[in-house]
């Protein structure tokens, strides 16, 4: 196996925090950040594709879940935060009624804390409700080598005993080093390794897109290194 | 940030603020069912206190054990220090048995730095009070403390900025004093001294803050009085004699319900304890609404958190951005 790749470093720098609840799929103002950054690399998911992958995911888990009734969204820090928050929203939508939604911060949990500088912590916000007994859906933006889905599966384990746990994600692109899948996938996305996923969201980014750029770098390790990745 | 933390001068802005914006991330852990984190797990710190302590020592402790680090406690007393074995003979222990950080309290001056800069241990040190020179953690958790109570319920990513801090007692021997002026100054607080003129150490005005010799004319200004506890000892001749007598202190220097009253309704009264009540705090202001004393205890174990995590997960330098 090769050293391990990062999967959730953030390209864009620290966020804003406390700016992401409340935020609604489209509703965030594009004014002052106007066209958000330049692309990069090659598109694969435009905004409406997100978006019905977004609609298709809520039902789905509505439908596996016979209803929103226990159930309780999570966000990983970054991206998996406002996504969290528009499939909140979209359940909402359809079932009428609210479903808690939080975030979860993984950092003090990753398996490459010694590998890699200290980060700074995200986010941890637990719905007042909490998870005991729930079913926990995580949602992520992309789903790599699992290591993330992993350190969160140990915070989720000390902040409570969800009665069940699924994960959903808006890009699977495959290169698993841990026994992990999605129950909720957006976009299947065959990669290779020098390839990098670029998740633009508008709620950070000032507007929706999922990329995916050709690198130089001869080993993910390398590219993560250079802290550059965006899963 | 620097591999290790020795002075409240040794952080930047940037740096201060990424410890304050994690402790108050890792402060939401007191309110959980499982109060600990995996994150310094087989990692090694050696709380290596040559003075007395309690809630230094004791802070540092619960830190680094709700990091799952392995703890261990060395004072003086007890230690073949006091059979006369030197800093240097300690610390070389200290690195045969593999210390990752070495938090260190000692009664000289630039003991810390002694130990970090002579190559005797490969591990981060952290000050935890030298001498009458600096404790740079007490300067974080009492800014942490501030922004808390000044800056609403969630302060990331603030500073201090335009703040009056006004610190009052025995600055000449205090190194809370002055790891606070290097702290706050970085975060952009005015800070005041007031002290009787005896009080005040030599070379003062080379520090970034201001002095009085007058605490009433102060007050009405400040958004923070930190007093700072006064040793009755150093009244006596033998003692130095910096103060005729503990009354007339307490007359000009103490906080008492007077002096509070002239406080603007936000301000807040601050004290890094162990305090003498009635001496340079009134009860009765230790106790009230004000006071952030037992506070100050508690943000103690979160700011500790955040610096024995920054120095000791990564494997390199830090940096301020989540890369």
């Amino acid at each position: 196996m090769t050293p391990t790749p990062d999967l959730t470093a953030r390209a864009t720098g620290p966020v804003p925090v406390g700016s992401v609840p409340g935020h609604r799929a489209g509703s965030s103002s594009r004014a002052g950040q106007p066209g958000g950054p330049a692309t990069v690399g090659r598109p694969v998911l435009e905004a409406p594709d997100i978006g019905r992958a977004l609609t298709r995911i809520a039902h789905e888990i509505l439908e596996r879940n016979k209803g929103a009734g226990d159930l309780c969204l999570l966000g990983i820090p970054s991206r998996g935060v406002p996504l969290a928050y528009r499939l909140g929203a979209l359940i909402a939508q359809v079932e009428g009624s609210t479903v808690p939604v939080g975030a979860l911060d993984v950092t003090m949990y990753r398996d490459d804390l010694r590998l890699r500088p200290a980060r700074a912590l995200e986010h941890t916000e637990l719905p007042p409700e909490g998870v005991d007994g729930r079913t926990v859906v995580l949602v992520d933006d992309v789903l790599f080598s699992g290591r993330t889905i992993r350190a969160a599966l140990d915070a989720l384990g000390d902040l409570g005993r969800p009665r069940s746990v699924q994960l959903a994600v808006l890009v699977d692109r495959g290169h698993r080093e841990l026994p992990i899948r999605a129950d909720y996938v957006g976009k299947n996305l065959p990669t290779s390794m020098t390839e990098r996923v670029h998740v633009l969201l508008e709620e950070r980014d000032g507007r929706d897109a999922v990329t995916v750029e050709k690198t130089t770098a001869a080993t993910p390790a390398a590219a993560a290194r250079t802290g550059a990745d965006d899963e | 940030m620097n591999r290790h933390l020795l002075s409240g001068a040794d952080l930047s802005h940037a740096d201060a603020l990424l410890v304050l914006d994690t402790a108050e991330e890792l402060a939401q852990l007191a309110d959980r069912p499982i109060k600990k984190l995996p994150t310094l797990r087989g990692r090694t710190v050696v709380n290596l206190f040559f003075e007395d302590s309690t809630r230094t020592r004791i802070s540092f402790e619960a830190a680094a054990k709700r990091l799952s680090a392995d703890v261990i406690n060395f004072s003086a007393k007890g230690s073949s220090v006091s059979k006369g074995e030197s800093l240097k003979d300690t610390a070389l222990t200290l690195e045969a048995m593999g210390a990752d950080a070495v938090v260190v309290r000692h009664h000289a001056s630039g003991a810390p730095h002694r130990l970090a800069h002579s190559g005797w241990i490969r591990g981060s040190v952290v000050n935890a009070g030298d001498g009458t020179h600096e404790h740079p953690t007490q300067a974080l958790l009492d800014a942490f403390t501030m922004r808390r109570r000044l800056n609403g319920d969630r302060p990331l990513g603030t500073d201090l900025t335009g703040r009056r801090v006004t610190i009052v007692g025995d600055v000449l021997h205090s190194r809370v004093a002055r790891s606070n002026v290097l702290l706050l100054h970085t975060l952009g607080a005015e800070v005041t001294l007031v002290a009787p003129p005896t009080l005040l150490p030599v070379g003062i005005d080379a520090w970034p803050c201001t002095t009085s010799y007058d605490l009433d004319g102060e007050l009405a200004k400040s958004d923070v009085v930190m007093m700072l506890r006064v040793q009755r000892e150093r009244m006596t001749t033998e003692g130095g004699g910096f103060f005729p007598s503990a009354r007339e202190y307490s007359r000009r220097y103490g906080l008492d319900r007077r002096r509070v009253a002239v406080l603007p309704d936000h301000a807040i009264v601050m004290h890094p304890g162990p305090m003498n009540r009635g001496m340079e705090i009134a009860a009765e202001v230790a106790d009230s609404a004000r006071s952030t004393i037992v506070e100050q205890v508690t943000n103690g174990v979160s700011v500790r958190m955040a610096v024995l995590y920054l120095l000791l997960s990564g494997s390199t330098e830090i940096t301020e951005v989540t890369a």
